[in-house]
Protein backbone atom coordinates (compact mmCIF):
# COMPACT_ATOMS: atom_id res chain seq x y z
CA UNK A 1 0.00 0.00 0.00
CA UNK A 2 1.20 3.46 -0.84
CA UNK A 3 -0.48 6.76 -0.20
CA UNK A 4 1.03 10.09 -1.02
CA UNK A 5 -0.33 13.26 0.55
CA UNK A 6 -2.09 14.77 -2.41
CA UNK A 7 -4.13 17.95 -2.45
CA UNK A 8 -7.18 17.11 -4.55
CA UNK A 9 -8.96 20.03 -6.18
CA UNK A 10 -11.90 19.87 -8.52
CA UNK A 11 -11.49 21.91 -11.69
CA UNK A 12 -13.62 22.69 -14.71
CA UNK A 13 -11.41 21.03 -17.30
CA UNK A 14 -9.51 17.78 -16.86
CA UNK A 15 -6.21 18.51 -18.59
CA UNK A 16 -5.61 21.96 -17.11
CA UNK A 17 -6.78 20.54 -13.77
CA UNK A 18 -4.40 17.57 -13.81
CA UNK A 19 -1.49 19.76 -14.90
CA UNK A 20 -2.25 22.42 -12.29
CA UNK A 21 -2.45 19.69 -9.60
CA UNK A 22 0.85 18.05 -10.60
CA UNK A 23 2.64 21.41 -10.59
CA UNK A 24 1.11 22.39 -7.25
CA UNK A 25 2.40 19.13 -5.81
CA UNK A 26 5.87 20.11 -7.06
CA UNK A 27 5.60 23.53 -5.45
CA UNK A 28 4.44 25.70 -8.35
CA UNK A 29 1.06 27.28 -7.70
CA UNK A 30 -0.81 28.23 -10.84
CA UNK A 31 -4.58 28.51 -11.03
CA UNK A 32 -6.45 26.40 -13.57
CA UNK A 33 -7.30 29.45 -15.76
CA UNK A 34 -3.61 30.47 -15.73
CA UNK A 35 -2.59 26.99 -16.88
CA UNK A 36 -5.25 27.01 -19.58
CA UNK A 37 -4.47 30.52 -20.80
CA UNK A 38 -0.67 30.28 -20.82
CA UNK A 39 -0.91 26.97 -22.67
CA UNK A 40 -2.83 28.86 -25.36
CA UNK A 41 -5.51 26.20 -25.23
CA UNK A 42 -8.47 28.30 -26.37
CA UNK A 43 -9.62 27.90 -29.95
CA UNK A 44 -12.50 27.22 -32.24
CA UNK A 45 -12.27 24.58 -34.92
CA UNK A 46 -14.85 22.78 -36.99
CA UNK A 47 -13.79 20.37 -39.69
CA UNK A 48 -16.90 18.69 -41.13
CA UNK A 49 -14.96 16.06 -43.04
CA UNK A 50 -13.19 14.76 -39.95
CA UNK A 51 -15.68 12.60 -38.10
CA UNK A 52 -15.48 11.68 -34.44
CA UNK A 53 -17.99 9.06 -33.34
CA UNK A 54 -19.85 9.68 -36.59
CA UNK A 55 -20.14 13.39 -35.85
CA UNK A 56 -18.27 16.25 -37.53
CA UNK A 57 -15.28 17.29 -35.49
CA UNK A 58 -15.87 20.46 -33.51
CA UNK A 59 -13.65 21.84 -30.78
CA UNK A 60 -13.57 24.85 -28.51
CA UNK A 61 -10.09 24.10 -27.26
CA UNK A 62 -6.81 22.86 -28.72
CA UNK A 63 -6.31 19.10 -29.19
CA UNK A 64 -5.61 16.98 -26.10
CA UNK A 65 -2.03 17.20 -24.87
CA UNK A 66 -1.69 20.82 -25.87
CA UNK A 67 -2.33 22.16 -22.35
CA UNK A 68 0.49 20.07 -20.88
CA UNK A 69 2.97 20.65 -23.68
CA UNK A 70 2.02 24.28 -24.33
CA UNK A 71 2.38 25.24 -20.69
CA UNK A 72 5.62 23.31 -20.23
CA UNK A 73 7.26 24.91 -23.26
CA UNK A 74 6.18 28.46 -22.37
CA UNK A 75 7.40 28.20 -18.77
CA UNK A 76 10.49 26.08 -19.42
CA UNK A 77 9.17 23.15 -17.38
CA UNK A 78 10.58 19.74 -18.33
CA UNK A 79 7.95 17.02 -18.48
CA UNK A 80 8.56 13.33 -18.75
CA UNK A 81 6.18 11.35 -20.97
CA UNK A 82 6.10 7.55 -20.90
CA UNK A 83 4.08 5.40 -23.29
CA UNK A 84 3.91 1.63 -23.39
CA UNK A 85 3.29 -1.07 -25.92
CA UNK A 86 2.69 -3.67 -23.27
CA UNK A 87 -0.23 -3.30 -20.84
CA UNK A 88 1.41 -5.12 -17.97
CA UNK A 89 4.59 -3.09 -18.21
CA UNK A 90 2.53 0.08 -18.30
CA UNK A 91 0.76 -0.93 -15.11
CA UNK A 92 4.05 -1.97 -13.49
CA UNK A 93 5.58 1.41 -14.35
CA UNK A 94 2.64 3.14 -12.69
CA UNK A 95 3.09 1.02 -9.55
CA UNK A 96 6.79 1.86 -9.48
CA UNK A 97 6.11 5.60 -9.62
CA UNK A 98 3.55 5.35 -6.85
CA UNK A 99 5.89 3.22 -4.71
CA UNK A 100 8.51 5.92 -5.11
CA UNK A 101 6.02 8.47 -3.80
CA UNK A 102 5.49 10.21 -7.11
CA UNK A 103 1.96 11.13 -8.21
CA UNK A 104 1.66 10.96 -11.98
CA UNK A 105 -0.72 12.19 -14.64
CA UNK A 106 -2.48 9.53 -16.72
CA UNK A 107 -4.38 9.62 -19.97
CA UNK A 108 -7.38 7.31 -20.07
CA UNK A 109 -10.72 6.62 -21.73
CA UNK A 110 -13.75 8.02 -19.93
CA UNK A 111 -15.81 5.01 -20.99
CA UNK A 112 -13.95 2.44 -18.92
CA UNK A 113 -13.36 4.44 -15.73
CA UNK A 114 -15.67 2.82 -13.19
CA UNK A 115 -16.29 5.93 -11.11
CA UNK A 116 -17.83 7.93 -13.97
CA UNK A 117 -21.63 8.25 -13.94
CA UNK A 118 -23.07 5.96 -16.63
CA UNK A 119 -24.46 8.80 -18.70
CA UNK A 120 -21.09 10.50 -18.92
CA UNK A 121 -19.27 7.43 -20.20
CA UNK A 122 -18.47 7.99 -23.84
CA UNK A 123 -15.56 6.81 -25.94
CA UNK A 124 -13.39 9.80 -25.31
CA UNK A 125 -9.85 8.50 -24.94
CA UNK A 126 -8.06 11.64 -23.83
CA UNK A 127 -9.31 12.17 -20.30
CA UNK A 128 -6.70 13.23 -17.75
CA UNK A 129 -6.36 12.24 -14.12
CA UNK A 130 -3.71 11.94 -11.44
CA UNK A 131 -2.90 8.64 -9.72
CA UNK A 132 -1.41 9.19 -6.27
CA UNK A 133 -1.52 5.88 -4.44
CA UNK A 134 -2.64 2.28 -4.09
CA UNK A 135 -4.73 0.65 -1.42
CA UNK A 136 -5.33 -3.10 -1.53
CA UNK A 137 -6.30 -3.69 -5.15
CA UNK A 138 -7.51 -0.14 -5.76
CA UNK A 139 -5.73 2.84 -7.23
CA UNK A 140 -6.26 6.16 -5.49
CA UNK A 141 -7.11 8.78 -8.06
CA UNK A 142 -7.43 12.52 -8.01
CA UNK A 143 -9.69 13.09 -11.00
CA UNK A 144 -10.10 16.84 -11.53
CA UNK A 145 -13.64 16.32 -12.82
CA UNK A 146 -14.83 15.05 -9.43
CA UNK A 147 -15.47 16.78 -6.13
CA UNK A 148 -13.63 14.19 -4.04
CA UNK A 149 -10.82 11.70 -4.74
CA UNK A 150 -12.01 8.48 -6.41
CA UNK A 151 -10.79 4.90 -6.87
CA UNK A 152 -10.43 2.41 -9.66
CA UNK A 153 -9.56 -1.27 -9.66
CA UNK A 154 -6.61 -2.64 -11.63
CA UNK A 155 -8.62 -4.21 -14.45
CA UNK A 156 -10.70 -1.12 -15.22
CA UNK A 157 -7.75 1.25 -15.06
CA UNK A 158 -5.77 -1.00 -17.36
CA UNK A 159 -8.62 -1.13 -19.88
CA UNK A 160 -9.06 2.66 -19.68
CA UNK A 161 -5.33 3.33 -20.18
CA UNK A 162 -4.86 0.93 -23.06
CA UNK A 163 -7.92 1.38 -25.27
CA UNK A 164 -7.07 1.55 -28.92
CA UNK A 165 -8.40 3.99 -31.47
CA UNK A 166 -8.59 7.72 -31.89
CA UNK A 167 -6.30 9.54 -29.40
CA UNK A 168 -5.31 6.16 -27.95
CA UNK A 169 -3.54 6.86 -24.64
CA UNK A 170 -1.04 3.98 -24.99
CA UNK A 171 -0.78 3.98 -21.23
CA UNK A 172 0.54 7.54 -21.13
CA UNK A 173 2.15 8.56 -17.82
CA UNK A 174 3.44 12.12 -17.37
CA UNK A 175 5.03 14.19 -14.62
CA UNK A 176 7.27 17.24 -14.27
CA UNK A 177 10.98 16.50 -13.76
CA UNK A 178 12.34 20.04 -13.62
CA UNK A 179 10.65 23.34 -12.81
CA UNK A 180 12.82 26.43 -13.24
CA UNK A 181 13.38 28.46 -10.06
CA UNK A 182 12.69 31.72 -11.88
CA UNK A 183 9.61 31.88 -14.06
CA UNK A 184 8.90 34.93 -16.21
CA UNK A 185 5.12 34.76 -16.00
CA UNK A 186 4.35 38.11 -17.72
CA UNK A 187 6.46 37.19 -20.74
CA UNK A 188 4.78 33.79 -21.04
CA UNK A 189 1.34 35.37 -20.74
CA UNK A 190 2.06 37.95 -23.46
CA UNK A 191 3.33 35.29 -25.83
CA UNK A 192 0.37 33.04 -25.09
CA UNK A 193 -2.19 35.77 -25.71
CA UNK A 194 -0.52 36.78 -28.96
CA UNK A 195 -0.52 33.22 -30.21
CA UNK A 196 -4.21 32.75 -29.35
CA UNK A 197 -5.29 36.02 -30.99
CA UNK A 198 -3.22 35.20 -34.08
CA UNK A 199 -4.83 31.82 -34.41
CA UNK A 200 -8.35 33.10 -33.90
CA UNK A 201 -8.04 36.08 -36.24
CA UNK A 202 -5.43 35.17 -38.81
CA UNK A 203 -5.53 31.45 -39.54
CA UNK A 204 -5.91 31.29 -43.32
CA UNK A 205 -8.28 28.33 -43.15
CA UNK A 206 -12.05 28.62 -43.18
CA UNK A 207 -12.61 26.17 -40.32
CA UNK A 208 -10.38 27.64 -37.62
CA UNK A 209 -10.92 30.66 -35.40
CA UNK A 210 -13.51 33.36 -35.98
CA UNK A 211 -13.82 32.28 -39.63
CA UNK A 212 -14.63 28.81 -38.36
CA UNK A 213 -17.54 30.14 -36.32
CA UNK A 214 -18.82 32.04 -39.36
CA UNK A 215 -18.61 28.97 -41.56
CA UNK A 216 -20.55 26.88 -39.03
CA UNK A 217 -23.18 29.62 -38.98
CA UNK A 218 -23.51 29.37 -42.75
CA UNK A 219 -23.69 25.56 -42.63
CA UNK A 220 -26.50 25.76 -40.09
CA UNK A 221 -28.30 28.34 -42.20
CA UNK A 222 -28.06 25.97 -45.18
CA UNK A 223 -29.56 23.13 -43.13
CA UNK A 224 -32.89 24.97 -43.32
CA UNK A 225 -33.05 24.08 -47.03
CA UNK A 226 -32.18 20.40 -46.62
CA UNK A 227 -34.81 17.83 -47.41
CA UNK A 228 -36.86 16.34 -44.60
CA UNK A 229 -34.96 13.05 -44.45
CA UNK A 230 -31.84 14.99 -43.53
CA UNK A 231 -33.39 16.79 -40.56
CA UNK A 232 -32.82 14.08 -37.93
CA UNK A 233 -29.13 13.99 -38.74
CA UNK A 234 -28.93 17.80 -38.74
CA UNK A 235 -30.44 17.93 -35.29
CA UNK A 236 -27.98 15.32 -34.02
CA UNK A 237 -25.14 17.47 -35.37
CA UNK A 238 -26.41 20.55 -33.53
CA UNK A 239 -26.88 18.50 -30.38
CA UNK A 240 -23.32 17.29 -30.74
CA UNK A 241 -22.07 20.85 -31.08
CA UNK A 242 -23.77 21.85 -27.83
CA UNK A 243 -22.40 18.79 -26.07
CA UNK A 244 -18.87 19.71 -27.06
CA UNK A 245 -19.55 23.24 -25.87
CA UNK A 246 -21.01 22.38 -22.51
CA UNK A 247 -20.04 18.90 -21.51
CA UNK A 248 -17.93 18.37 -18.42
CA UNK A 249 -14.74 20.26 -18.54
CA UNK A 250 -15.43 23.46 -20.40
CA UNK A 251 -15.89 25.74 -17.42
CA UNK A 252 -19.15 26.54 -19.23
CA UNK A 253 -19.65 28.12 -22.63
CA UNK A 254 -16.93 26.41 -24.61
CA UNK A 255 -14.05 27.51 -22.32
CA UNK A 256 -14.80 31.24 -22.80
CA UNK A 257 -15.42 31.83 -19.07
CA UNK A 258 -12.23 30.09 -18.02
CA UNK A 259 -10.36 32.27 -20.52
CA UNK A 260 -12.03 35.41 -19.18
CA UNK A 261 -10.89 34.40 -15.71
CA UNK A 262 -7.33 33.97 -17.02
CA UNK A 263 -7.41 37.45 -18.59
CA UNK A 264 -8.63 38.96 -15.34
CA UNK A 265 -5.85 37.30 -13.37
CA UNK A 266 -3.32 38.49 -15.95
CA UNK A 267 -4.76 42.03 -15.78
CA UNK A 268 -4.14 42.05 -12.04
CA UNK A 269 -0.58 40.88 -12.56
CA UNK A 270 0.16 43.58 -15.15
CA UNK A 271 -2.04 46.17 -13.45
CA UNK A 272 -3.59 46.66 -16.88
CA UNK A 273 -7.19 47.99 -16.88
CA UNK A 274 -7.50 47.45 -20.65
CA UNK A 275 -6.87 43.77 -20.18
CA UNK A 276 -9.47 43.72 -17.43
CA UNK A 277 -11.88 45.19 -19.98
CA UNK A 278 -11.21 42.37 -22.45
CA UNK A 279 -11.91 39.89 -19.69
CA UNK A 280 -15.43 41.32 -19.49
CA UNK A 281 -15.79 40.99 -23.26
CA UNK A 282 -15.00 37.29 -23.02
CA UNK A 283 -17.56 36.91 -20.25
CA UNK A 284 -20.14 38.44 -22.60
CA UNK A 285 -19.07 36.12 -25.41
CA UNK A 286 -19.46 33.14 -23.07
CA UNK A 287 -22.96 34.30 -22.16
CA UNK A 288 -23.88 34.44 -25.85
CA UNK A 289 -22.53 30.90 -26.38
CA UNK A 290 -24.76 29.76 -23.55
CA UNK A 291 -27.72 31.52 -25.14
CA UNK A 292 -26.95 29.62 -28.36
CA UNK A 293 -26.96 26.36 -26.39
CA UNK A 294 -30.22 27.26 -24.72
CA UNK A 295 -32.00 28.10 -27.99
CA UNK A 296 -30.71 24.91 -29.58
CA UNK A 297 -31.83 22.77 -26.65
CA UNK A 298 -35.31 24.30 -26.68
CA UNK A 299 -35.62 23.68 -30.40
CA UNK A 300 -34.34 20.12 -30.11
CA UNK A 301 -36.82 19.48 -27.33
CA UNK A 302 -39.65 20.92 -29.42
CA UNK A 303 -40.37 23.79 -27.03
CA UNK A 304 -39.50 26.27 -29.76
CA UNK A 305 -40.04 25.91 -33.51
CA UNK A 306 -36.86 24.69 -35.15
CA UNK A 307 -35.39 27.76 -36.76
CA UNK A 308 -31.99 27.25 -38.37
CA UNK A 309 -31.82 30.91 -39.39
CA UNK A 310 -32.16 32.03 -35.79
CA UNK A 311 -29.34 29.72 -34.68
CA UNK A 312 -27.18 30.93 -37.55
CA UNK A 313 -27.89 34.58 -36.61
CA UNK A 314 -26.92 33.87 -33.02
CA UNK A 315 -23.64 32.28 -34.16
CA UNK A 316 -22.92 35.21 -36.46
CA UNK A 317 -23.40 37.54 -33.51
CA UNK A 318 -20.96 35.39 -31.50
CA UNK A 319 -18.43 35.54 -34.35
CA UNK A 320 -18.68 39.37 -34.41
CA UNK A 321 -18.21 39.57 -30.65
CA UNK A 322 -15.29 37.13 -30.69
CA UNK A 323 -13.56 39.07 -33.49
CA UNK A 324 -13.97 42.27 -31.51
CA UNK A 325 -12.67 40.62 -28.30
CA UNK A 326 -9.49 39.27 -29.90
CA UNK A 327 -8.83 42.63 -31.54
CA UNK A 328 -9.05 44.54 -28.28
CA UNK A 329 -6.97 41.81 -26.66
CA UNK A 330 -4.19 42.44 -29.20
CA UNK A 331 -4.34 46.14 -28.41
CA UNK A 332 -4.37 45.63 -24.66
CA UNK A 333 -1.25 43.51 -24.50
CA UNK B 1 -22.30 34.34 -16.06
CA UNK B 2 -22.84 35.87 -12.64
CA UNK B 3 -22.43 34.19 -9.28
CA UNK B 4 -25.82 32.79 -8.33
CA UNK B 5 -26.72 32.12 -11.98
CA UNK B 6 -24.95 28.76 -12.25
CA UNK B 7 -27.77 26.40 -13.28
CA UNK B 8 -29.06 24.07 -10.57
CA UNK B 9 -31.23 21.71 -12.59
CA UNK B 10 -30.22 18.53 -10.70
CA UNK B 11 -29.28 16.59 -13.83
CA UNK B 12 -29.84 12.89 -13.29
CA UNK B 13 -26.94 12.26 -15.67
CA UNK B 14 -24.49 13.68 -13.14
CA UNK B 15 -25.72 11.22 -10.48
CA UNK B 16 -25.46 13.82 -7.75
CA UNK B 17 -22.05 15.07 -8.85
CA UNK B 18 -21.56 18.80 -9.10
CA UNK B 19 -19.20 20.61 -11.38
CA UNK B 20 -17.55 23.98 -10.99
CA UNK B 21 -18.26 26.79 -13.40
CA UNK B 22 -16.34 30.04 -13.69
CA UNK B 23 -18.62 32.91 -12.68
CA UNK B 24 -18.27 36.60 -11.83
CA UNK B 25 -19.14 37.73 -8.29
CA UNK B 26 -20.85 41.01 -7.37
CA UNK B 27 -17.48 42.81 -7.32
CA UNK B 28 -16.82 41.68 -10.90
CA UNK B 29 -14.17 39.19 -9.75
CA UNK B 30 -13.97 35.67 -11.20
CA UNK B 31 -14.61 32.78 -8.86
CA UNK B 32 -16.15 29.32 -9.23
CA UNK B 33 -19.62 28.11 -8.39
CA UNK B 34 -20.83 24.52 -8.29
CA UNK B 35 -23.61 23.58 -10.68
CA UNK B 36 -25.83 20.53 -10.28
CA UNK B 37 -26.40 20.43 -14.02
CA UNK B 38 -28.06 22.41 -16.78
CA UNK B 39 -31.21 21.35 -18.55
CA UNK B 40 -29.93 22.47 -21.96
CA UNK B 41 -26.96 20.17 -21.53
CA UNK B 42 -29.16 17.31 -20.35
CA UNK B 43 -31.33 17.62 -23.49
CA UNK B 44 -28.42 17.11 -25.87
CA UNK B 45 -26.92 14.35 -23.75
CA UNK B 46 -30.25 12.49 -23.73
CA UNK B 47 -30.40 12.89 -27.49
CA UNK B 48 -27.04 11.15 -27.88
CA UNK B 49 -27.92 8.35 -25.48
CA UNK B 50 -31.35 7.79 -27.03
CA UNK B 51 -29.63 7.36 -30.36
CA UNK B 52 -27.60 4.44 -28.96
CA UNK B 53 -30.69 2.96 -27.31
CA UNK B 54 -32.56 3.09 -30.56
CA UNK B 55 -29.68 1.45 -32.47
CA UNK B 56 -29.41 -1.18 -29.75
CA UNK B 57 -33.09 -2.11 -29.98
CA UNK B 58 -32.98 -2.25 -33.77
CA UNK B 59 -29.90 -4.46 -33.63
CA UNK B 60 -31.58 -6.83 -31.19
CA UNK B 61 -34.51 -7.28 -33.55
CA UNK B 62 -32.20 -7.98 -36.48
CA UNK B 63 -30.19 -10.50 -34.43
CA UNK B 64 -33.40 -12.31 -33.52
CA UNK B 65 -34.34 -12.41 -37.18
CA UNK B 66 -30.93 -13.82 -38.02
CA UNK B 67 -30.02 -10.81 -40.11
CA UNK B 68 -27.02 -9.71 -38.10
CA UNK B 69 -24.60 -11.09 -35.54
CA UNK B 70 -24.86 -10.35 -31.80
CA UNK B 71 -21.67 -8.36 -32.29
CA UNK B 72 -23.74 -5.50 -33.71
CA UNK B 73 -25.92 -5.39 -30.61
CA UNK B 74 -22.87 -5.35 -28.32
CA UNK B 75 -21.24 -2.65 -30.41
CA UNK B 76 -24.14 -0.25 -29.82
CA UNK B 77 -24.60 -1.44 -26.26
CA UNK B 78 -21.02 -0.30 -25.63
CA UNK B 79 -21.85 3.08 -27.24
CA UNK B 80 -19.71 2.39 -30.28
CA UNK B 81 -20.33 2.48 -33.99
CA UNK B 82 -18.51 0.69 -36.81
CA UNK B 83 -15.78 3.33 -36.95
CA UNK B 84 -15.07 3.24 -33.22
CA UNK B 85 -15.22 -0.56 -33.10
CA UNK B 86 -12.83 -0.80 -36.04
CA UNK B 87 -10.43 1.66 -34.39
CA UNK B 88 -10.52 -0.09 -31.04
CA UNK B 89 -9.96 -3.56 -32.49
CA UNK B 90 -7.49 -2.59 -35.20
CA UNK B 91 -9.69 -4.12 -37.91
CA UNK B 92 -10.61 -2.21 -41.05
CA UNK B 93 -14.18 -0.98 -41.25
CA UNK B 94 -14.94 -3.31 -44.16
CA UNK B 95 -13.75 -6.24 -42.03
CA UNK B 96 -16.01 -5.24 -39.14
CA UNK B 97 -18.92 -4.95 -41.57
CA UNK B 98 -18.19 -8.45 -42.85
CA UNK B 99 -17.91 -9.81 -39.33
CA UNK B 100 -21.40 -8.51 -38.59
CA UNK B 101 -22.82 -11.12 -41.00
CA UNK B 102 -24.03 -14.05 -38.86
CA UNK B 103 -22.52 -16.75 -41.10
CA UNK B 104 -19.10 -15.10 -41.03
CA UNK B 105 -19.23 -14.12 -37.38
CA UNK B 106 -19.93 -17.72 -36.28
CA UNK B 107 -16.77 -18.88 -38.05
CA UNK B 108 -14.45 -16.19 -36.67
CA UNK B 109 -11.15 -17.51 -35.38
CA UNK B 110 -10.49 -17.48 -31.65
CA UNK B 111 -7.82 -14.87 -32.25
CA UNK B 112 -10.13 -12.45 -34.02
CA UNK B 113 -12.87 -13.01 -31.45
CA UNK B 114 -10.35 -12.17 -28.75
CA UNK B 115 -9.77 -8.76 -30.29
CA UNK B 116 -13.49 -8.04 -30.05
CA UNK B 117 -13.60 -9.39 -26.50
CA UNK B 118 -10.76 -7.10 -25.49
CA UNK B 119 -12.23 -4.00 -27.13
CA UNK B 120 -15.73 -4.60 -25.79
CA UNK B 121 -14.64 -5.93 -22.40
CA UNK B 122 -16.67 -9.16 -22.48
CA UNK B 123 -16.20 -12.93 -22.51
CA UNK B 124 -16.46 -14.96 -25.69
CA UNK B 125 -19.79 -16.47 -24.58
CA UNK B 126 -21.24 -13.03 -23.87
CA UNK B 127 -20.01 -11.79 -27.21
CA UNK B 128 -21.71 -14.60 -29.13
CA UNK B 129 -25.10 -14.34 -27.48
CA UNK B 130 -27.76 -11.75 -26.78
CA UNK B 131 -28.32 -10.97 -23.10
CA UNK B 132 -31.80 -12.05 -21.96
CA UNK B 133 -32.64 -8.70 -20.44
CA UNK B 134 -32.43 -5.47 -22.29
CA UNK B 135 -29.30 -3.68 -21.15
CA UNK B 136 -29.12 0.07 -21.26
CA UNK B 137 -26.29 1.26 -23.44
Amino acid sequence: MTAIEFDHQQTAHCESGAMSALLRHSGLNLSEPMVFGIAGALTFASIPLVKIGGMPMIAYRMPPGRVIKGLASRLGITMKFERFRDNDRGMQALDDHLDQGRPVGLQASVYWLPYFPKDMQFHFNAHNLVAYGRQQSDYLISDPTFEAPVRSNYQALQQARFVKGLLAPKGLIYYPTRIPAEIDLPKAIRRAIRSTTNMMLRTPLPFIGVRGIRSVAERIRAMGNHRQAQQDQNQLVIGHMIRMQEEIGTGGAGFRFIYASFLQEAAGLFDNPKLEGTSRKFTDVGDEWRRFALFSAKMLKGRMAFDYAQLADQLTLIAEMEADSYKSLREAI
Amino acid sequence: MKHGDAPQDDSSTLEGQKKPLYVVNSDGVYTTELSSGWEAEEVVLDLAINQFQHQCQQARLRVEQGKTAPLEYHMYQRRMDITVLAQSTGFFKFQVKRHLQPAIFSKLSVKKLARYQQALGMTSVELQTLPLDEQQP
